[in-house]
């Protein structure tokens, strides 16, 4: 690998830009592609779906060189709704498994820096907080108040976005009225058939901890696991 | 997405680079079967021998820094595979009994 060509992978790291570098095996030649770049067509939707699964590809067309397409995406967010004690866990838990956490929730009370070291707290009203922090698919949005007026204004920017993953705490009668609310509000069938709720695997779990297993674990599958 | 300590192991390279040390990168390209370390796992070398990152459990580090010094000298990146055979088992491969393909070369 040139010098130049490391400097350059450091630096959209840093700047949190997706790149993916394209090594043919046999010269050992390098390039740096960024969404939408490639020599063709076929080069253009490996770029895409490297950087979409996350993982590696290599291609062994027929006759074509062998490529190796390593995508350096930017960082997982997950976006808590709810400063709650359950979010408490989950921040945690979270940003050891690589997550920058947001945590929103406009209650002072709650959204408290020493409930929370060391995370990231917004304090706006929730679309505005989401709004801001222009959600992309590498992104989690979480909701855990359980309350309307601070959940669904959340749930409304995160369903116009392309967050991998959205979860409402809450029981299954406390989702299907959400479903309501939010098909009144104009989101399709097909639309809110992306929201998770209630969230997390049914491992059983009964503490604040617990569940915050239970909803990593189901952020998780749908990270990695796509299709289930 | 490259975890903290895959981007700890690129920027290792940078900087022994720049303080004029010879280095060269391994990455696993492909692995068959089990294997503990995925595509896009790095390790890097430096010229005098020391390394950080891992492309399997340890099974096979010794033997990728070895050719990870032999490219240094030569410039020419190169493709290793590693498997485990009876005959390889006490010697270098992979003791899960999986395949790996790692990719080396110098940082130039």
């Amino acid at each position: 690998m040139k010098a130049e060509t490391l400097e350059t992978v450091l630096a959209d790291i840093e700047a949190k830009r997706p790149v993916v570098l394209a090594t043919n095996l046999e010269t050992g030649d390098q390039r740096l592609l960024h969404p939408g770049d490639g020599e063709n067509e076929s080069e253009c939707a490996d770029v895409e779906r490297a950087l979409r699964v996350d993982a590696c590809i290599a291609t062994d067309a027929e006759g074509g060189p062998r490529v190796f397409y390593q995508p350096f995406n930017p960082p997982l967010r997950m976006i808590v709704v709810g400063a709650v004690h359950i979010a408490q866990s989950l921040s945690t838990m979270a940003a050891l498994t690589g997550y920058e956490v947001i945590i929103v929730d406009p209650r002072e009370s709650f959204a408290a820096a020493d409930r929370f070291p060391g995370v990231t707290l917004n304090l706006k009203w929730p679309d505005a907080a989401m709004e801001s922090l222009a959600l992309d698919q590498r992104c989690a949005v979480v909701t855990l108040t359980h309350d309307p007026k601070l959940d669904d204004p959340a749930l409304q920017v995160a369903l116009r976005s392309d967050a991998f993953f959205i979860g409402c705490l809450g029981s299954k009668k406390t989702h299907a009225s959400r479903l309501r609310r939010l098909c009144k509000a104009g989101f399709s069938e097909a639309e809110l058939a992306r929201v998770k709720g209630p969230v997390g695997l049914p491992i059983g779990s009964r503490s604040p901890a617990e569940i915050a297993v239970s909803v990593l674990a189901q952020v998780t599958e749908t990270l990695r696991k796509p299709m289930c | 997405m490259p975890d903290q300590s895959e981007i700890e192991v690129l920027v290792a390279a940078r900087d022994w680079k720049a303080e004029g040390h010879g280095v060269a990168l391994a990455t696993v390209i492909k692995t068959w079967g089990s294997s503990p370390r995925p595509a896009g796992s790095h390790l890097v070398v430096r010229d005098d021998g020391f390394f950080l990152g891992s492309v399997s459990g340890g099974c096979v580090e010794g033997a990728v820094v070895d050719d990870a010094l032999g490219v240094m000298k030569t410039g020419l990146s190169k493709v290793l595979e590693f498997s485990v055979t009876n005959e390889q088992a006490w010697e270098v491969g992979l003791a899960c009994g999986g395949t790996v393909r790692i990719f080396v070369e110098p940082v130039q």
